[in-house]
């Protein structure tokens, strides 16, 4: 397991050299959205105001404080990822993305999207908002203000991390891995506590 | 609760000029104060659960959120960005006069000065529209349940601003008796597996097992609330709470889902009885935040703050 430090923009040979269970620092931007704002770009079809390629995403919607022409933070955590599955590819193909960082992990259809175009997910404590925040230098521009809190943010970070490399350009995802275990204990569990009771059947 | 009963007059108790004022205040306290300060019990629970993990991936991400704990005392800051749906439970005493619309109007005026003041993220919109009118307030939110509590004199507000990503892994099931405890055991353990990294665990995994299909998400909340400690005094109930914790724990989803020994704090099992054709089970899961803050309103105004949180409510 290795400790790497990035700093965006990130290029695809770096990103390929990046495997499940590396642990990452970000220094320097990284772009904030989420839901209203991926709606935006790919339902709309607005194209985002700032060039993304070789970005790094952060899956957020942040407490600011408005203070004249500028935005302070108040309090920048990481928001659930599995609901912007579907917008995955595009950014990786369509906007160059190289580095999305969540939490609760990406499905099937996003670690598929990283192994073809070159991409990772990273890993952040959920609800640790406190501890992301004090890796935050500066909120240096905002975008689409009219969907807030979930404008396009652009953030500068320095030494945001340890961030864990969870699903890389391989095809691996410890999310997969660790489910899959998890299911397969989950009918241990259930085999061994039946009593006799019939099987509830699927949800 | 075991506090102290008193016995007001037939008429009870006026409430002084300024209750409802004071009703605001307080709201607004403890929605900031739910989001800043991690109550006594989830400390004590994460604490422990960094002692006993075997995994190194789990020590690191426990380890964050331990830090993150103590950098949001220092800061004086919140804990999540994550300012929820704003859901109250008030407990209104009967020996109090009160007017129960004007206590309502007081909570939605708090938490709409503690959105604008402090300032918190407003994380409520229209449900097809998507409009946020940035107050975190709206038609039928803040969400407010009512208890009426007998012989006291005093309004107990209990705030819970429930954040998306536990919330949005809520389950319920409407079982055949013949599936008997096996059945809500299963469906508990599939919901957690259904679930995985996304409430962020370790979790408080809240079950409702029982009653109609609305009053079984109810108390599904209401267990995901409870403090760490607490237990189901009915024998059968609590036997399944241990039973239930030591196999989701065994499961391996872990904190944050990715690995480890501790992927729940604590299992709680709220129950009413139900109808002879079926047995409704619920799962509700509370993050490892475990947001909540209390406060007991008198009829002079006087508020009381306490005992969910460590810093603020002693």
């Amino acid at each position: 397991m290795a400790e790497i430090q990035m700093t965006p923009p990130l290029d695809e040979a770096g990103v390929r050299r990046l495997r499940v269970g590396d642990w990452v620092f970000l220094t320097g931007t990284v772009f904030g959205l989420r839901d209203a704002t991926l709606i935006r770009i790919f339902d709309k079809g607005e194209r985002p105001p700032v060039d993304l390629r070789g970005g790094v995403l952060l899956h957020t919607a942040p407490n600011v404080r408005r203070v004249g022409e500028r935005y302070e933070a108040v309090s920048v955590g990481t928001t659930t990822s599995a609901r912007m599955d579907r917008f995955t590819a595009g950014l990786l193909h369509e906007y160059g993305v190289r580095a999305i960082i969540g939490k609760g992990g990406l499905p099937a259809g996003s670690v598929r999207a990283m192994r073809e175009y070159g991409g990772v997910y990273l890993s952040i404590v959920g609800g640790a908002a406190a501890w992301e925040t004090t890796h935050l230098e500066e909120i240096e521009a905002v975008y689409w203000e009219d969907l807030m809190p979930e404008c396009l943010w652009q953030f500068r970070f320095r030494d945001l991390g340890p961030l864990l490399v969870s699903i890389d350009s391989h095809g691996e995802s410890a999310y997969a891995r660790i489910a899959e275990t998890a299911r397969e204990r989950l009918s241990g569990l259930i085999d061994k506590g039946a009593g006799g009771g019939a099987p509830s059947g699927g949800r | 609760m075991g506090h102290e009963r008193v016995t007001p007059g037939d008429a009870g108790v006026s409430v002084a000029t300024g209750f409802y004022g004071a009703v605001e205040e307080t709201t607004k306290a403890l929605y900031i104060g739910a989001l800043k300060d991690v109550p006594a019990d989830i400390r004590a629970a994460l604490a422990r659960a960094y002692e006993r993990e075997r995994s190194t991936v789990a020590r690191q991400l426990l380890g964050i959120i331990l830090r993150n704990v103590e950098l949001a005392d220092e800061r004086d800051t919140l804990v999540c960005q994550d300012t929820g749906t704003p859901i109250y439970y008030i407990g209104v005493g009967t020996g109090l006069r009160v007017d129960g619309a004007r206590v309502g109007d007081a909570i939605r005026r708090g938490t709409e000065r503690a959105t604008r003041e402090y300032p918190l993220r407003s994380s409520v919109c229209h449900p097809v529209t998507r409009e946020n009118p940035q107050t975190n307030t709206g038609y039928r939110i803040p969400a407010i349940h009512w208890e009426f509590v007998p012989n006291v004199d005093w309004v107990d507000i209990l705030c819970i601003p429930k954040g998306s990503g536990s919330e949005s892994m809520s389950f319920l099931k409407m079982l055949p008796p013949a599936d008997g405890v096996a059945g809500v055991r299963r469906f508990v353990l599939e919901s957690v597996v259904e679930a995985g990294a996304n409430p962020c665990p370790p979790c408080i995994v809240g079950v409702g097992v029982g009653g109609s299909a609305d009053l079984c998400v109810a108390l599904a909340k209401r267990a995901s609330i409870r403090p760490i400690g607490t237990r189901n005094p009915d024998p059968h109930l609590g036997a399944l709470e241990d039973d239930l914790l030591a196999g989701i724990n065994t499961l391996g989803i872990g904190p944050q889902g990715l690995g480890g020994d501790t992927t729940a704090l604590a299992v709680h099992i709220e129950h009413a009885y139900t109808h002879i054709t079926h047995n409704p089970v619920a799962v509700n899961m509370q993050c490892w935040r475990g947001l909540r803050a209390t406060a007991r309103i008198h009829a002079d105004g006087r508020a009381e703050f306490g005992p969910a949180g460590s810093r603020h409510h002693g």
